[in-house]
């Protein structure tokens, strides 16, 4: 059914914002199928020449309605589909997600499990914010950049899928605990990873930041203040390199992160530059960070003793009542979580990324909410790229590290 | 008469077919270059098997480029609706003749004589200058052809009816106006030194010795000349960091986005071969062209008196590999910078051009016409 004309001239959420004649000049249509727009992302710009004058982001492409699908299944059964928000990182979603179920369940979760799911989480922080700059780097033509940094992603995907058995979607954490311990040998590995990492990230410091190219490039372009961001409810490393030093393993430590020494890198501008050498630092302060941890891990059960959430032994299940009927409700009906509601926000590799659960008890969720970094920010996206060069929206998107599995959800 | 027509007609067939296996061979070098630079292992996978056998010759991938030109003449020739017949067609031709014919000129070796080469009494004792066409305008050709070029990106553009096509025509438009302007400009300075515009001439002055030990390589004549020429020639090559008309991570494919199979595979070849063609260009301007220090006609003649005899083919063998040797060496010097930068904007590229190059460039041709007035003052 066709809408009648005479409506035309209404606001409509799936059209530019402007009409060519309104624009003026050129208006050309980026995405959502453009090698640019690596999320699936439509950015309709006007241009006077190649300077963009209007841009109009719009986002929801990949939207699937996870939020409404999550209350049609148990607590536990929705690990896998949080994986796939932030894809870069999903492990970093998977505890998130569990942290907020536990708090609403008052389970308290094992020492080890804490510094490993901090170690785990900074290792997929560098694995996300190597994609991110990786992909900055090719937008701006600078392949061998992209390249060094692809390597060592890599070897961190190909690292994690020894522990988690997938390169992407991990489905690594649980409800009380983890999937399961470190597999013999892994942290040596992790060990002579870190060291290439430097030795890679050398070669991208080198290539990049004195280059006077990719300085022209990206210092002064897609410009924000810390006002503005705050006012866009802008977190993560689009924030701090404004100059704010907000990050929330510092602010509001959670899991290990209260023990930890690190610095909050921030910028000066505000700009592409800045993402791009806020991002750099973070990463060498991941890897910091991560060497403390692997000096803390102590042995010790991963998962919590409480029946509530965490699935008896295997040859348990099979030779006692007690637990088989354990393992069963635990499965059919999912774990007994009461009824309340909760927020926890996790600092993910773009941002604040929070769960708000609503439980009315019972084994699922009566209503979830997922407040993604990356949808937030397209909300101010257009505040970065008008006024600037047609050229200039790829670097910028890049520099954003939309994600459209987090924005659209 | 039929004897030239020969040697010319040998001339040509030779230049095409050595032109096209550049082009074929730098698809490959490229590939291998970048992956080696970037810690890969790079194309290997191409293989010809020998019939009946398992025997698969894989020779490092090197015939990833048959398998890339197989490729492109099987798939499906699609064109937009609105397309203009006549200008897209011939877009890609227009790119891509232009460039054969820039090699006309260049002379990829010294003097063959093909009667004390092949014995036979039928060549007398003709001798030919190994180049296609001899013309007095050698390197104004040389521009003439390489800016038509561009009319076929422009036609490209234009006729495809896209706007990223137009927007990257466009650029490509200005970028090879402001740059064709800093080429010849570099290049003016070099003409002053050696008086003439005819390649065969300025490759002949270039094969003495300077100062006693330096090649009088017009690179050691005109340093500042030859860096601006390697910029701007990468420049209208658009190659990154000057690969704005089809920056594909902004315009798609620019100005041959609506283009596919091998229309596509035409502009592609074009740009593989301008490399060639403009490593080719440097060398005879910059590198000596066939020239190998101490080398004459007949052998080697090193200081002190100790000389190498060598025959006529020998000489002529040796002098087409030095040429092709520098080609390929200049290439890879192309693509080590191709790999290493990032991408300029607009606006920078053309400020770039017009405030930072063509200043420099001039600057050069001043230092240079003063130098050489005072050396002929002195000479005189």
């Amino acid at each position: 059914m066709s809408r009648p004309p005479e409506h035309d001239d209404l606001p409509n959420p799936v059209r530019p914002a402007f009409t060519p004649d309104e624009a003026g000049g050129m208006v050309v249509n980026i995405g959502p199928s453009h090698p640019a727009t690596h999320g699936t992302l439509q950015i309709i710009a006007a241009l006077d020449g190649e300077r963009v004058t209007r841009a109009d982001v719009h986002c929801g492409y990949l939207h699937r309605g996870f939020e409404k699908e999550c209350e049609d299944h148990t607590w536990n059964n929705l690990i896998p589909y949080v994986d796939r928000l932030n894809y870069c990182s999903g492990l970093i979603n998977d505890f998130a997600y569990c942290d907020a179920v536990e708090t609403l369940m008052g389970v308290e979760i094992t020492r080890r499990c804490r510094v490993l799911r901090t170690l785990l989480a900074e290792y997929s922080r560098i694995a996300d914010h190597m994609t991110c700059i990786a992909a900055s780097l090719m937008e701006i033509g600078a392949m061998t950049g992209f390249l060094y940094l692809m390597t060592i992603r890599d070897y961190i995907y190909e690292h994690l899928a020894d522990l988690t058995g997938a390169r992407v979607t991990y489905t690594y954490g649980r409800i009380g605990g983890l999937a399961r311990d470190l597999p013999e040998g892994w942290l040596t590995r992790l060990d002579e990873i870190l060291v290439q990492y430097e030795d890679f990230i050398g070669r991208v410091h080198a290539l990049m930041d004195r280059n006077r190219i990719f300085i022209d490039r990206t210092r002064d372009v897609g410009v924000l203040t810390t006002d503005e961001a705050l006012n866009w409810g802008f977190t993560g490393p689009m924030l701090r390199s404004t100059g704010a030093p907000r990050d929330l393993r510092r602010d509001t430590p959670y899991l290990a992160y209260g023990d930890l020494d690190f610095e909050v890198p921030v910028g000066i501008k505000g700009d592409n530059y800045d993402r791009y050498y806020v991002r750099m630092r973070e990463m060498d302060e991941s890897v910091y960070m991560i060497r403390q941890l692997v000096e803390m891990l102590e042995p010790g059960p991963i998962s919590v003793d409480d029946k509530r959430c965490t699935l008896p032994e295997k040859h348990l299940v099979y030779s006692e009542i007690e637990s088989l009927i354990n393992h069963f409700k635990l499965i059919m009906e999912g774990p007994q979580v009461p009824a309340g509601e909760v927020y926890r926000a996790h600092e993910a590799a773009n941002g604040e990324l929070g769960f708000y659960l609503v439980s009315t008890g019972g084994g699922r969720p009566y209503r979830m909410h997922v407040r993604g970094p990356s949808f937030i920010h397209m909300g101010g996206l257009h505040r970065l790229l008008e006024g600037y060069q047609l050229a200039d929206i790829v670097a910028t998107f890049g520099s954003v590290n939309m994600i459209g599995g987090e924005c659209d959800r | 008469m039929i004897q030239d027509l020969v040697v010319h007609g040998v001339f040509i067939v030779y230049s095409v077919l050595v032109l096209m296996t550049c082009g074929l061979l730098l698809t490959w070098v490229e590939r291998k270059q970048a992956a080696i630079m970037s810690d890969r292992i790079g194309a290997n996978r191409a293989y010809l098997r020998l019939p009946f056998t398992q025997v698969k010759l894989v020779w490092w991938g090197l015939f990833h480029g048959l398998a890339d030109g197989a490729k492109m003449l099987l798939k499906e020739d699609f064109r937009p609706d609105s397309h203009d017949r006549l200008a897209y067609a011939l877009a890609p031709w227009v790119a891509f003749v232009p460039v054969l014919l820039v090699f006309a000129v260049v002379p990829f070796g010294g003097t063959l004589v093909p009667g004390e080469l092949f014995g036979s009494a039928w060549f007398g004792d003709r001798s030919y200058q190994m180049q296609v066409a001899r013309l007095d305008a050698g390197l104004l050709v040389v521009f003439a052809f390489g800016g038509l070029a561009v009319l076929g990106t422009l036609l490209a553009g234009w006729s495809s009816n896209n706007k990223f096509s137009l927007l990257g025509a466009v650029r490509a438009g200005s970028q090879l106006i402001s740059y064709e302007l800093v080429l010849a400009l570099t290049v003016v300075g070099l003409l002053f030194i050696y008086g003439t515009v005819d390649l065969v001439d300025i490759v002949g002055q270039q094969s003495g010795i300077l100062l006693g030990f330096l090649p009088a390589w017009g690179l050691f004549l005109q340093p500042l000349g030859a860096l601006l020429f390697v910029v701007a020639a990468q420049a209208e090559n658009q190659r990154i960091p000057f690969d704005l008309p089809e920056a594909e991570s902004e315009l798609v494919s620019g100005y041959f986005t609506e283009y596919s199979a091998m229309k596509m595979g035409l502009f592609m070849f074009a740009h593989f071969i301008e490399i060639a063609i403009v490593a080719a260009v440097f060398t005879t301007l910059f590198l000596g062209g066939y020239n190998l220090p101490y080398m004459g006609d007949d052998g080697f003649h090193f200081p002190g008196g100790f000389t190498v005899e060598m025959s006529h083919g020998l000489v002529v063998a040796l002098q087409v590999l030095v040429f092709w040797l520098k080609v390929f060496i200049m290439c890879g010097f192309l693509i080590l910078v191709r790999w290493s930068l990032p991408r300029f904007r607009y606006d920078q590229l053309l400020g770039f051009a017009w405030r930072f190059l063509l200043p420099l460039a001039l600057a050069n041709l001043v230092v240079t016409v003063v130098v050489v007035g005072l050396l002929d003052g002195v000479g005189a």
